[in-house]
């Protein structure tokens, strides 16, 4: 047979995540201005359809509907392919996240690891992009953000390397399986392996906002001071692919905090474990982001490479020997 | 040493307390006045371009045709007619034209009518395509209000 289980079964996971991805970035951005609305004490977008809920069609209608323009000079490869290759790593991601204890489209037993390394492409979107600009504050600001995501990717890592040396595996599902069973089994109060986890928690939901370029560590766009920065010469869809690769990333990111550290769709009780749980945590989290960006002001270079250099990686690096040493001895 | 995980702590809390500000406003009504639905009464001193008052009594406008705020006026802004009144005295206005592009709403038209013919308008909502939009026959303005 051609048409055997497992192509339909490709072809499901295709369609569902390339859907989920859009309707995320579609409807992350509505959730977005919805909440710096109410943060402000203001509505947020109302008028097209009930609560605004047409808002991101119509967005995405009007972005469609711009002039794609290929500036004179730009190198046209680089410039048309980096949007893509900020995409598609996001959206390669979601092959081995498991969503519950079945939905998940690939099992890897090195499933973290594929994580990590498709995530580390969108960074190299971004520079091509800027590179391919010809546009020397476009460059200027894609280095600043490729430093900013080497700066981060360290405290992560070693937060990751703890991870594992706690739950053994590099596989995805197995990590949630070994923490199923209510709130106290979560690595995130696994207290057993080291004191500092919720610390450890912490510190990789900073890199994690650092990595998706999420405000207060938003260098890639500041928009206030480098108008979009290293996709400034992006027009119309081109810059509109940019935007949603930045929130597919968070909700990467997020996904990968739920099921590092919150236990995947594992009920905090104990109860009805399920695709639910995973999705309430991530929006939980996703919330958390937004409320992160319209709380603090951008930071500066110099206090974003501090923050990582002098206090996240030392704590890190504190925590990882810490539970070394608490895995040996118990 | 010390300083350091002083700085640590007191800004890790920091940063919770600022989270802390924000979802107590995110949770508070809102307070904005949404535009172009709603509007506000504008304040009694508020001056918008001027306009004509009407008189109760007489059911007309209270202008006598003096021609003071004409003249009064630095920019020139003000053009009006009046005929004799049939019948009686004085003379009834015809047509007062304001061409509000040039005004500077400085309140001397105001000030100077002996009759108190002329007020400032509440009018705020102001935005047009085209110049001409602001020449207004404040007459027929005062006509239809009231018709
Ligand atoms: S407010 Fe001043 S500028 Fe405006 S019409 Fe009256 S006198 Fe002229
Ligand atoms: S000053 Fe008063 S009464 Fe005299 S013309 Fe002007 S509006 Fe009429």
């Amino acid at each position: 047979m051609f048409l055997d289980s497992e192509l339909i079964r490709l072809l499901a996971f295709v369609l569902g995540v390339v859907g989920f991805v859009a309707m995320n970035a579609a409807y992350l951005v509505w959730l977005e201005r919805k909440e710096a609305g109410h943060i402000q004490r203001r509505i947020g977008p109302k008028e097209v359809g009930p609560y605004g809920l047409l808002q991101p069609m119509a967005d995405g209608l009007k972005l469609m509907t711009k002039q794609l323009i290929t500036p004179d000079g730009v190198d046209p490869i680089l410039f048309k392919v980096a949007p893509i290759l900020v995409m598609v790593p996001a959206i390669m991601s979601f092959v081995t996240l498991p969503f519950s204890e079945t939905l998940v489209a690939r099992n890897l037993d090195v499933g973290l690891l594929a994580v990590f390394a498709f995530a580390s492409i969108n960074v190299l979107g971004l520079l091509l992009g800027a590179w391919g600009s010809r546009n020397k504050y476009a460059v200027i600001s894609a280095a600043r953000v490729v430093s900013q995501n080497v700066a981060y990717e360290i405290p992560m890592l070693i937060i990751i390397v703890t991870l594992v040396m706690i739950t053994g595996t590099l596989n995805l599902h197995e990590i949630v399986t070994l923490q199923t069973g209510g709130f106290w089994h979560w690595n995130v109060l696994k207290f057993t392996a080291s004191p500092l986890m919720p610390v450890a928690f912490l510190i990789f939901f900073i890199c994690m906002l650092a990595e998706t370029n999420r405000a207060p560590f938003d260098m890639a766009e500041a928009e206030s001071e480098l108008v979009a920065g290293a996709f400034t010469e992006y027009p119309g869809m081109g810059f509109g692919v940019f935007f949603m690769g930045e929130y597919a990333n968070i909700v990467v990111g997020t996904s990968l905090a739920t099921i590092l550290f919150l236990g995947g769709w594992d009920c905090p009780l104990g109860l009805f474990p399920g695709v639910h749980w995973f999705l309430i945590k991530m929006y939980a989290l996703i919330f958390v982001v937004i409320w992160i960006r319209w709380t603090y002001p951008r930071t500066t270079f110099y206090g974003l490479l501090n923050l990582s250099w002098k206090i996240l990686i030392p704590v890190a690096f504190f925590n990882l020997i810490l539970t070394s040493a608490m895995l040996k001895v118990f | 040493m010390t300083a350091y995980f002083k700085e640590i702590i007191s800004g890790t809390w920091s940063l919770f307390v600022g989270l802390g500000i924000t979802i107590v406003y995110f949770f508070k009504p809102v307070v904005t006045l949404q535009y172009p639905h709603e509007t506000v009464p504008m304040t009694p001193r508020y001056r918008g371009h001027i306009d004509l008052v009407w008189d109760e009594v007489r059911g007309t406008n209270k202008c006598i045709v003096c021609n003071g705020c004409m003249k009064a006026c630095p920019s020139n802004c003000i053009t009006l007619a009046g005929e004799k009144a049939e019948g009686g005295k004085g003379k009834v206005l015809t047509q007062y034209t304001l061409d509000f592009t040039k005004c500077s709403l400085c309140g001397l038209c105001v000030e100077v009518c002996p009759t108190e013919a002329l007020e400032f308008s509440k009018e705020y909502n102001l935005a047009g395509f085209d110049e001409k939009d602001y020449v207004f026959d404040l007459l027929k303005r005062l006509e239809a209000k009231h018709s």
